[in-house]
């Protein structure tokens, strides 16, 4: 039995045998396998050796025949090292003498040799260490190809395991089969994590080396609340983790049935908790779990999961069906906020080399303008089919808000000139979560109609730490004193200028740092639809004097820990259950 | 009983003659002509020793221009296939121009 601990990145408790994927869903079966199973994977590598040869034998023929020799000869000396019998030899040798899967024993072999080659002084033989690599992805496509469709076609309760998890392959998980998921990378408000909590799949992140510990077929416990995951749990711990999982389900309905319950504080006062979604059929759920609006709506992942950019219908379709589902509720769509990723990576010649800090989100948009103005043309249209907002992320300063108002006025001429209809009160807001625009948020807050903090993002710029990067996911905390006031001064400012402010980042899901935002002024949450009844019973056992004593102390305090610690004893002491 | 198939070994220094030494198509070459016979065949520098129809192991050989190599055969055709592997290092440059 191995105990690991990670980053909790969902709640929940599940218990299911592992299923080892790589980034292209691959899937990578054991390392180890039974003596008596040698010969049946020997025969896999003499197969696998085969069909290779059979496959670079038509490639090259027919590289020759357009007249490639170039590319026709690269494959000659891939097939002359695929019909070497000693290489095959020293590969099932290795099955045999290690009992270990084919795949292992090629890998394993080939990069080896690759190794002893890149050794060599000549450049030109260190170069074929290339050839090598290659050879080894085509005989381990023969290997695993047959088996891409697993993850697709589950037939049987798992748990995901991957060294990490893009957030498009973890949002087309079967919800059905897939119980756990636990990475070696990421962090808990990486995007993966955040499709895992929109799914209420418990996740585990951050693990660093957990896939070099688990093999396929392994039973693995995850512990979303705590972040740990059991490998091979005894009888024991499987019993205790049983018992934990039925509290926690118990919990759960016991939260749920305070849905239609308003979210007020014991002396009246009322909170407006609104869910975030990234898919638009997720807004479902948010009333299901009590949410009375969308305060935000990611429209990343209408640019994600497709070969092409959406078009206008494609956009207008999502949103139509979202303001149709909230009817007359609150709708917030943030315009796209991709960066720092493969979308925007992808178009470019040369990656940037700080993307983080490079041409994402808005500078994106402004600099795509027909791609924008797509976008604002579907969110303007269904403006029309109930109460949209629309809201704009990354500003930094005055210049850019006031470009990305122009640019919506341009498109609402347009929509004039074509008799289309759209709201033309419609409200503008902005995410705050830069230094930069929450230390100018008075003079922003001028020419905007709400701003909505963006705690994840505003708190990665200001304490420069990557939230993905496992290596100092721990370094990354709301309750950082810098953070906080930052917050405050945003919150002030927007009260000074009488527009409404909400937070919308993983802070307002998060039970510890309710009562602080409260004290701080907030009056509006915006999160993710699981965490929603949680949230809400923690206001409807608050006082709003308690919040601001909790809020009063917090600031005065100088270490991250000191806040952490007291502001978990206080909720602690309120809501027992959730810890 | 004395097998019309016996064993025969046979051996030659050979000397890379042509400017780019045994990169990967001489490389190639001579393990094609090595497996057309029965012999087993071992080529070895002063350090290692491999097999002469492994194309894997010959090109980590790394035999540069001068380089003397060792061809020990090891069969019933061991003369023939010494013969010919002689011929192609030595007498055709593996078909590519001396320095």
């Amino acid at each position: 039995m191995e105990i690991k601990k990670g980053i909790a990145a969902s709640p929940g408790i599940s218990i299911a045998k592992a299923l080892i994927i790589d980034s292209e869903d691959y899937r990578i079966p054991r390392r180890s396998i039974k003596s008596s199973q040698r010969t049946i994977e020997s025969q896999r590598v003499r197969n696998a050796f085969r069909d290779a040869i059979c496959e670079l034998t038509e490639l090259e023929a027919a590289h020759g025949k357009a007249g490639r020799r170039k590319i026709k000869d690269i494959f000659a000396v891939h097939l002359r090292f695929l019909h070497d019998r000693s290489l095959r030899k020293k590969i099932t040798d290795l099955v045999h003498s290690e009992s270990v899967t084919a795949e292992y024993a090629v890998s394993t072999a080939l990069r080896e040799i690759a190794a002893h080659f890149s050794k060599e002084e000549d450049t030109y033989i260190s170069e074929r260490a290339a050839d090598i690599y290659d050879i080894e992805r085509r005989l381990l496509i023969q290997l695993l190809g047959k088996k891409r469709e697993d993850v697709a076609n589950l037939t049987e309760e798992v748990t995901i395991v991957a060294r990490e998890l893009s957030p498009i392959q973890t949002a087309e998980f079967n919800r059905k089969f897939v119980k756990g998921i636990a990475s070696d990378a990421g962090g808990r408000t990486s995007h993966a994590a955040i499709v895992a909590r929109s799914l209420g799949i418990p996740a585990v992140v951050a693990l660093e080396d957990l896939t070099e510990s688990v093999s396929g077929g392994d039973t693995v416990v995850i512990d979303g609340n705590r972040g740990i995951v059991v490998v091979n749990p005894d009888d024991q711990t499987i019993r205790q983790y049983q018992e934990y999982s039925k509290e926690f389900t118990e919990l759960e309905h016991k939260l749920d049935a305070i849905r239609e319950e308003p979210a007020v504080t014991r002396d009246g006062v009322k909170i407006t908790l609104l869910g975030n979604i990234e898919f638009h059929d997720e807004a479902e759920a948010v009333l299901q779990k009590g949410g009375e609006g969308i305060g935000l709506y990611r429209t990343e992942y209408l640019y994600l999961n497709r070969q092409n950019e959406p078009t206008e219908e494609d956009h207008y379709q999502a949103y139509a069906e979202t303001v149709s589902v909230l009817q007359d509720r609150p709708v917030v769509i943030r315009t796209l906020d991709l960066g720092a990723d493969k979308y925007t990576q992808r178009k470019r010649f040369a990656p940037e080399p700080n993307p983080f800090l490079g041409l994402r989100s808005i500078r994106f948009c402004l600099q795509n303008l027909m791609m924008f103005k797509t976008q604002l043309r579907a969110i303007l249209r269904a403006s029309v089919l109930g109460d949209v907002k629309i809201m704009f992320p990354l500003i930094t300063n005055l210049q850019e808000m006031m470009q990305a108002k122009m640019i919506l006025r341009d498109v609402m001429e347009d929509l004039d000139e074509e008799s289309i209809a759209y709201n033309k009160d419609i409200q503008i807001g902005i995410m705050i979560e830069t230094p930069s625009s929450a230390l100018t948020a008075f003079s922003l807050a001028r020419d905007a109609d709400f701003f909505s903090i963006g705690t994840n993002d505003l708190t990665q710029y200001t304490l420069a730490v990557d939230r993905g990067n496992e290596l100092v996911s721990t370094l990354y905390s709301s309750a950082d004193p810098a953070v906080l006031r930052l917050i405050r001064t945003v919150i002030q400012d927007a009260h000074k200028a009488q527009i409404d402010i909400s937070v919308c980042g993983e802070m307002a899901s998060e039970p510890e740092y309710i009562m602080l935002l409260l004290g701080m002024g907030i009056r509006t949450l915006s999160l993710t639809a699981p965490m929603l009844p949680e949230i809400k019973q923690i206001i409807r056992s608050v006082t709003m004097e308690d919040c601001n004593n909790v809020a009063r102390k917090v600031l005065g305090m100088n270490s991250e820990r000191q806040i952490s610690n007291y502001l978990r004893n206080a909720v602690g002491k309120i809501l027992p259950e959730a810890f | 009983m004395q097998d019309s198939l016996e064993k025969v070994v046979c051996e030659t220094e050979v000397e890379i003659k042509n400017a780019d030494g045994l990169h990967m198509r001489p490389a190639m070459q001579f393990v094609d002509i090595a497996n057309q016979f029965d012999s087993d065949i071992t080529v070895s520098n002063n350090e290692t020793e491999v097999d002469g129809k492994s194309i894997m192991q010959m090109s980590m050989l790394a035999a540069t221009y001068g380089t003397k190599l060792k061809i020990k055969a090891e069969g019933s055709d061991a003369a023939k296939v010494i013969s010919a592997l002689r011929e192609l290092v030595e007498e055709k440059l593996f078909g590519e121009p001396p320095p």
